[in-house]
């Protein structure tokens, strides 16, 4: 790699680290950005799902004659009408097998339903107005079968099993050190029990897409993802080579994980392969509500020991997480959880126990933080129980133990990049000052902070790689081809900026053709915080070749040696001469120099892990921050408003220093509406918050400004240093909240979300 | 079907429609605005705000019929002769957005508030807008947008 762009200083930057605004953002802003359920096409056809109407049960009878009949009605599709009917996730995105974690669900149920919502038939019409009515005429007999609603009966002895397997989805362990004898001699020992709940996405743009067999004969899906590589999936389904499918990504409307695992893509497909025409699938919110894996929740027990001075000696965890019917990611969630779980923090004797179990309930998979959110609410409110215990300062305690460059996490990994956590504790401090003042006489007024970190970049045993195409056009402008699904965050973006620097282009010059299977080279999915550090690096590895090539045939042209050379704006300058790009391509034509290169990078390799967790590296690296909130209860109604709320993490290097601030303020009010409003209410499996009347998020006049402090170590593995900040706001919000509580009333609230309902029971205990 | 005939974004538009059929699919599958989103069909998310005689409404709420010689003004309406209307530059300038879905919802409320309240406060947009989900960017550029297009005396 060329390490003088990488570590030039930040002041010679032209592009890079500067607040840019996004080129996708007047489109957006004009309405004319075309999403997935946005494309018509001629003689396009509709579709949607019949799905279950209970949680479990065996399927009896499926008649589909009347819906058939029905004029407008064009086909309707059962389980056996499928080549492959079955959805397997493996490791989405690159297949690579990972047998223990392999998951299975058909893609239409033909025998068996498991969740309230699941899809049995698929009906395709001439308009959506047919639709409607043609679903209800799908006749469909259910024997209902026992319910099991909660992880640990899922668990008990004969419990009614999800699946014939049982119901023990995944298990994980770590081990290290003498727990045991850790908690027999330490000064201190605290317990907890926390608990938090489902939660959806919620993004705004529901589940689309529309699909077509193009000219070429290939089955093409535009649809809203975050993983093109999709096409192997559906591909498997419909018994077809892969290279005989095709997805697109437009601009996706979020994706926060929900987009990670398939959604409309095999039905779109099924249905355009059985008709042969144009075939759109837009879900409803209600269907986007019930249907699309949630984030799960999880129960944790903590018993964490330390010394007098409040040094960490022992964690003794247990993780029970509810993964809902089908398996999905749950596995890889649980696993992430289990290596985040004792926090960003230094501990010689770790126990760890994680378990994700079937249930009846909606499935869980990806969700920002994937695991390594929930964990938070546990480890830090341990750590503030354990100052609380110790009369010491919270910060202080969590300087302490704060991991360092060189520590060893639980799991084995050595951190190798520098660990700026204390800082991150001060700067969120220095910029609080004093603690406000109740606004009336029956308020109270809480503080506190709350530290955590997460991984950004895939498990390194799964082999992960981006590929890019950089690329000068004959007038100096710039193509950059590569295949990140841009969901939202600004990853294509930053892939100009990155390009445009190295190369010495006008951002304006630029154009990043991204999200195609087929004409972009595959970077990927945009999930686990990775793609700035991936697609971002195979961006900067391909530029960098190009760059490299370009001053090489300028030096042997001009006769100035290459070191000499630098790239600008227009033009390679050189001692003796300016070189208007124009020229400079022409040399390279003349030359037989390439004037454009396929940057392909690697990410850090790792052994595959067992279910005992131990040994090396796992991620790529980690990201550190400390979130602090100022809280106000009002004691006769236990309503609870966040008064202030700060943000700090060390992002390594902002590439683009306004989508670092975006994600940060978006991430953190996504967690505030986990820790205080959002729940996915489910009843017996039956799922009671199907529409957004009632499944509260926040609104405008919920939160205050988030003031996010960006700090830059510059010791991420990302391009320029840049460490990935996708995925680490959501986490700390869950804790600080109910600390930030507890420090107004005195008792901590351990289960989530932290309601008013709540808080007044908590007063109560406390009077009690 | 019933005959309505209505003004959309200034033009003046007849079709036959079913009685059931919500304003928000009028407009992006009889007319192509797609600019207007779905984004709940509960009358929750405010992705599919649009004027009504000027006044915000969710177009999800109403039915084409009771758009009936009304005049409908929707987010394409509001850039001309390819420049952003002001309240949009603000947006854009503020990065008020990130996957764009809640936007054009989002800045025909906030039009709808300013000419109602071309100076407002913080506290006055934040609940002005309290109709209008957006899961990306916790409000706070949408907020400084709003606040900086009226600072800049922006007419709506």
């Amino acid at each position: 790699m060329n390490d003088e762009v990488r570590t030039s200083k930040l002041d010679e930057l032209r592009v890079v680290h500067r607040p840019l605004a996004r080129h996708d953002q007047a489109e957006k802003i004009a309405g004319t950005t075309r999403y997935a359920g946005d494309l018509v096409l001629p003689h396009m056809l509709h579709a949607r799902l019949v799905r279950a109407q209970v949680p479990s049960g065996r399927i009896l009878r499926r008649d589909v004659s009347a819906a058939r009949e029905l004029p407008g009605v064009v086909d309707v599709l059962l389980g056996e009408d499928i080549p492959n009917n079955e959805i397997r996730v493996d490791v989405p995105g690159q297949t690579i097998e990972v047998q223990p974690l392999r998951a299975s669900m058909q893609v239409l149920a033909t025998d068996r339903v498991r969740f309230h919502g699941e899809p049995i038939a698929l009906v395709v019409a001439d308009s959506e107005d047919v639709l409607a009515r043609a679903c209800s005429l799908v006749e469909v007999e259910i024997e209902e079968l026992p319910v099991v609603s909660d992880p640990a009966a899922a668990l008990a002895e004969g419990a009614p099993l999800v699946h014939e397997t049982g119901n023990l989805l995944a298990e994980w362990t770590i081990d290290r050190g003498d727990v045991d004898a850790a908690l027999a001699e330490a000064a201190v020992v605290v317990e907890g029990e926390y608990r938090t709940q489902f939660v959806d996405h919620a993004y705004l743009e529901p589940e689309a897409g529309v699909g077509w067999i193009d000219d070429d004969g290939v089955l093409t899906l535009r649809v809203a993802t975050q993983v093109v590589e999709h096409y192997r999936d559906v591909a498997r389904i419909l018994g077809l080579p892969e290279a005989k499918v095709r997805v697109i990504a437009p601009y996706v409307g979020g994706g926060f994980g929900g987009k990670e695992d398939m959604t409309v893509e095999p039905y779109i497909a099924l249905a355009v392969w059985r008709t042969r025409r144009p075939v759109r699938m837009q879900w409803t919110r209600n269907e986007s509500l019930l249907a699309r894996p949630k984030r799960h929740r999880m129960t944790m027990r903590y018993r964490t020991a330390a010394a007098a001075d409040g040094s960490l000696l022992a964690q003794d965890v247990e993780i029970l997480a509810d993964a809902g019917a089908y398996a999905y990611l749950s596995a890889l969630v649980l696993l992430y959880a289990t290596v985040h779980a004792c926090g960003p923090y230094r501990v010689p004797n770790v126990k760890i126990r994680s378990r994700a179990a079937y249930t009846n309930n909606p499935p869980a998979s990806a969700f920002r933080g994937f695991g390594g959110m929930q964990v938070v609410l546990g480890y830090e409110s341990q750590m503030d129980a354990l100052a609380r215990r110790l009369g010491m300062d919270p910060g202080e305690v969590r300087k302490r133990n704060a991991l360092v460059r060189g520590d060893r996490l639980p799991v084995g990994q050595e951190l190798i990049t520098e660990v700026q956590l204390p800082q991150t504790i001060d700067a969120v401090r220095e910029r609080a000052g004093p603690k406000p003042q109740p606004s009336g006489p029956r308020r109270v007024v809480g503080r506190a902070i709350a530290s955590n970190f997460q991984s950004y970049g895939r498990l390194v045993w799964l082999n992960d790689s981006a590929a890019a195409w950089v690329g000068f056009q004959a007038d100096g402008s710039l193509t950059v081809r590569c295949g990140v699904p841009d969901i939202g965050g600004g990853q294509a973006f930053s892939l100009g900026q990155i390009a445009a620097e190295v190369l010495g282009v006008e951002l304006e010059r630029v154009t990043v053709h991204f999200g195609d299977s087929a004409l972009t080279p595959l970077a990927g999915t945009t999930t686990a915080t990775r793609q700035l550090l991936m697609s971002g690096n195979a961006v900067y590895e391909a530029a960098t070749a190009l760059r490299a090539n370009l001053l090489a045939a300028v030096a042997a042209a001009t006769g100035d040696p290459v070191e000499s050379l630098t790239l600008e704006p227009g033009a390679v300058s050189g001692p003796t001469r300016r070189v208007p790009i124009e020229e400079v391509l022409a040399i390279c034509r003349r030359g037989n120099v390439p004037v454009e290169a396929l940057g392909t990078f690697f990410g850090p390799k790792g052994r595959p892990v067992t279910r005992e967790l131990a040994g090396e590296r796992i991620f790529p690296d980690f990201t550190f921050g400390t979130h602090l909130a100022d809280v106000e209860v009002d004691l006769d109604t236990g309503q609870v408003r966040v008064l202030r709320y700060i943000a700090a993490h060390d992002v390594g290097r902002a590439i683009n220093p306004k989508s670092v601030e975006g994600q940060i303020s978006g991430g953190v009010v996504q967690g505030l509406g986990q820790a205080l409003l959002e729940e996915l209410v489910v009843r017996d499996g039956v799922n009671l918050t199907p529409g957004l009347f009632r499944y509260l998020m926040p609104t405008a006049a919920d939160v205050p400004d988030i003031e996010a402090v960006v700090l830059e170590s510059g010791e991420g593995v990302g391009p320029f240093g840049a460490r990935g900040i996708g995925e680490p706001p959501i986490g700390p919000p869950i804790a600080v909240i109910p600390l930030a509580v507890a420090d107004a009333i005195g008792v901590q609230i351990t289960a989530l979300p932290v309601t008013p309902e709540r808080v007044l029971a908590a007063i109560a205990s406390r009077r009690g | 079907m019933t005959r309505i005939s209505l003004t959309v974004n200034g033009q003046r538009r007849e079709a036959d429609v079913e009685p059931r059929t919500l304003l928000v699919y009028f407009l992006r599958e009889h007319l192509g605005l797609t600019g207007t989103n779905v984004g709940c069909d509960t009358s929750t998310c405010g992705a599919c705000t649009v004027h009504l005689d000027g006044e915000s409404v969710k177009s999800c709420t109403l039915l084409a019929v009771q758009a009936d010689g009304r005049e409908v003004t929707t987010i394409e309406a509001l850039a001309r002769d390819g420049e952003l209307h002001p309240l949009q530059e603000a947006f854009r300038r503020n990065h008020a957005l990130q996957c764009g879905y809640c936007t054009p919802g989002m800045v025909m409320a906030a039009a709808s508030l300013l000419r109602e309240r071309p100076n407002p406060t913080e506290e006055e947009v934040r609940e002005g807008l309290e109709g209008n989900l957006c899961r990306c960017t916790g409000y706070q550029n949408i907020v400084k947008a709003v606040l900086d297009a009226a600072a800049s005396g922006a007419r709506v």
